[in-house]
């Protein structure tokens, strides 16, 4: 009881449990299976908790920005409206169609939710507070991330339905098209920690945040993952005022509900990992004498980007599915390829294997500068090309009302 | 404990292996397939190489795997998703036995089976000592960058196949 600290509570709460457990004289393997198996429902019980109050949140924003007041019936200022919303999911009737797949079309919903849950294990909330401490903790998420896009191709494909199968294609298409600048920048932030511990990119951060040594890798990042989430203004995966909703078609009821559930609880999980790998996670003011405090910055940093995710969602139109593509592969891929060069360059001349490395304030001056660089580089290109494709198209409709005129 | 989580995965590998033969449904094969595929990397995990764990999740599963569903799915015919026996299956069958003995048998030649020369430091990151073999002249450099350049072409191929004609 003498080394209960409240300033290190989530530590010490574990301590306690753990001193419980041995005076009850559990052997060791049973304790640490006891403690992996709490674990892992705190892994699930967390996220599952937060998407409640991040739906109503949500639907307050968008009601604000839409000028209308959102859910004000239910409790105080609706905040309870999730509640009898997921009781109607709930008792809702699961209509399962004849000619499913059935193993696979009741596989699909979980692997969704599924996917998405497994990222937590490596977020960490704290010092000494996070699921797993994996050193290649970064990669685990990429690795992860592939079984949504499995979860979507079975949800098509098992419900034996010609919509449902060409939205799966069209859900995956985008799925993995976009995977590929999200990875490239990645390895950005792995490349300035040296490490792929999420502790250790946080750690790291101590000095800087990495949003201010690659603020492109941080937009690329985020932008690509609004796109793996499939969230406006890249919801083609389900357009949901469309009237073939996408691959989730044959689904009803709680079944239909968990793709939902995964979207909203992937929706602020982004955020988390961005919050975790770009603004320096827990890090905070006094955390390191009050290392509970670190809770409260991660969920406040974390909040802050769903709002602009909210922000992002109900002010943006969709993108129709050919410029999406074109975006991903003609813009984010070349750009993030083109950042992850000059990162490593710049990383390796101002920490020459041998020699000191350059003052801290220096790096994030030279870094913050050559991503100035790249950014407009990148945009004077794009500039000139549309500049030329608009000046080729007039042309050529002079072309046409020349050739009118003389006929 | 090591064994039975050990058994348990190699029968997820084995059993995945064996369904992705015998599924009468195509695609049920393609899924049988990531089964095994995610036993193989659990197996790693136990090996404790993590860094190879996840690489075999994310290129066999969410690169190759998803690639074969989407083919699958793609060239599928009405009522040709369902495979039947080959007649002369049990033949094949006594062949395959036989060259999978063989290969090992051959194999256990060339390479003894078991661990040779000592386990590898423990101590290290087994991830950074696989970055620092991968990139060390001294060690895997060139086979490295020569999968590398082999990667490149096969992408340069995909576009020079993909491209548009121009037509003028």
């Amino acid at each position: 009881m003498d080394d209960f600290r409240v300033a290190d509570l989530f530590t010490s709460i574990g301590r306690l449990w753990t001193n419980w457990l041995v005076d009850l004289g559990v052997s060791d393997p049973w304790i640490l299976f006891i403690n992996s198996l709490i674990g892992a429902i705190l892994i699930v019980v967390i996220p599952v908790t937060i998407v409640v109050f991040t739906i109503m949140g949500e639907r307050k924003i968008i009601g604000r920005f839409q000028d209308r007041l959102g859910p004000n019936r239910v409790g105080p200022f609706g905040f309870l409206q999730t509640v009898p919303d997921v009781v109607k999911l709930l008792t809702k009737e699961i209509i399962t169609p004849d000619h499913v797949d059935k193993v696979m079309y009741h596989i699909a919903p979980m692997m969704s939710v599924v996917a998405v849950l497994l990222i937590w294990a490596v977020i960490p909330f704290a010092p000494n507070v996070i699921g797993a401490d994996l050193d290649i903790g970064v990669i685990y998420f990429v690795a992860v991330a592939s079984f949504g896009t499995l979860a979507v191709l079975f949800a098509g494909w098992s419900s034996n339905n010609k919509y449902a199968l060409v939205a799966a294609f069209r859900a995956v298409a985008q799925l993995i098209s976009y995977e590929v600048p999200l990875v490239l920048s990645l390895l950005v932030p792995v490349l300035l920690a040296s490490s792929m511990s999420m502790q250790t990119i946080v750690e790291t951060q101590r000095q800087g945040w990495f949003v201010i040594l690659a603020p492109i890798s941080m937009l690329i990042f985020f932008i690509s993952s609004t796109a793996e989430i499939g969230r406006s203004p890249f919801d083609l995966l389900e357009a949901d005022s469309e009237i073939v909703a996408g691959y989730n078609i044959e689904y009803s009821g709680m079944k239909f509900a968990m793709f939902f559930l995964g979207e909203w609880i992937h929706a602020f999980t982004i955020c988390a990992l961005t919050a975790t790998l770009f603004f320096g996670g827990w890090l905070g003011p006094f955390v390191t004498q009050v290392p509970a405090l670190g809770v409260v910055y991660f969920f406040l940093k974390m909040f802050i980007l769903y709002f602009v995710q909210v922000w992002i969602r109900t002010t943006m139109p969709r993108l129709r599915i050919d410029h999406l593509l074109n975006f991903n592969w003609k813009f984010l891929v070349p750009l993030a390829l083109a950042n992850l060069m000059v990162m490593s360059l710049v990383t390796r001349l101002l920490n020459p294997i041998e020699g000191p490395a350059a003052d801290p304030v220096v790096q994030g001056a030279v870094f913050f500068g050559a991503n100035l660089v790249l950014v407009v580089a990148a945009l004077m290109i794009v500039g000139g090309v549309a500049r030329r494709a608009r000046q080729a198209q007039e042309a050529q409709r002079f072309r046409a009302v020349a050739s009118g005129v003389q006929g | 404990m090591t064994t039975v989580v050990f058994i348990l995965f190699s029968l997820m590998v084995l059993g995945g292996g064996l369904m992705v033969v015998t599924a009468s449904n195509i695609v049920h094969a393609a899924g049988a397939l990531i089964l095994s595929l995610f036993g193989v990397a659990c197996l790693y995990v136990l090996l404790n190489a993590g860094f190879l764990a996840a690489v075999q999740v994310l290129v066999y599963i969410g690169a190759i795997a998803i690639l074969i569903i989407f083919t699958v799915m793609l060239i599928r015919r009405e009522g040709e998703d369902r495979l039947s026996f080959n007649s002369m299956w049990s033949g094949v069958l006594v062949i395959a036995v036989l060259a999978f003995v063989g290969l090992i048998l051959i194999l256990n030649q060339v390479w003894p089976l078991g661990m040779e020369g000592g386990a590898p430091d423990m101590n290290l990151d087994p991830t950074v000592q696989l970055g620092r073999m991968l990139l060390d002249p001294a060690g895997y450099v060139l086979p490295f960058e020569v999968a590398s350049i082999l990667l490149l072409s096969a992408m340069i191929g995909a576009i020079v196949i993909a491209r548009e004609k121009r037509k003028e």
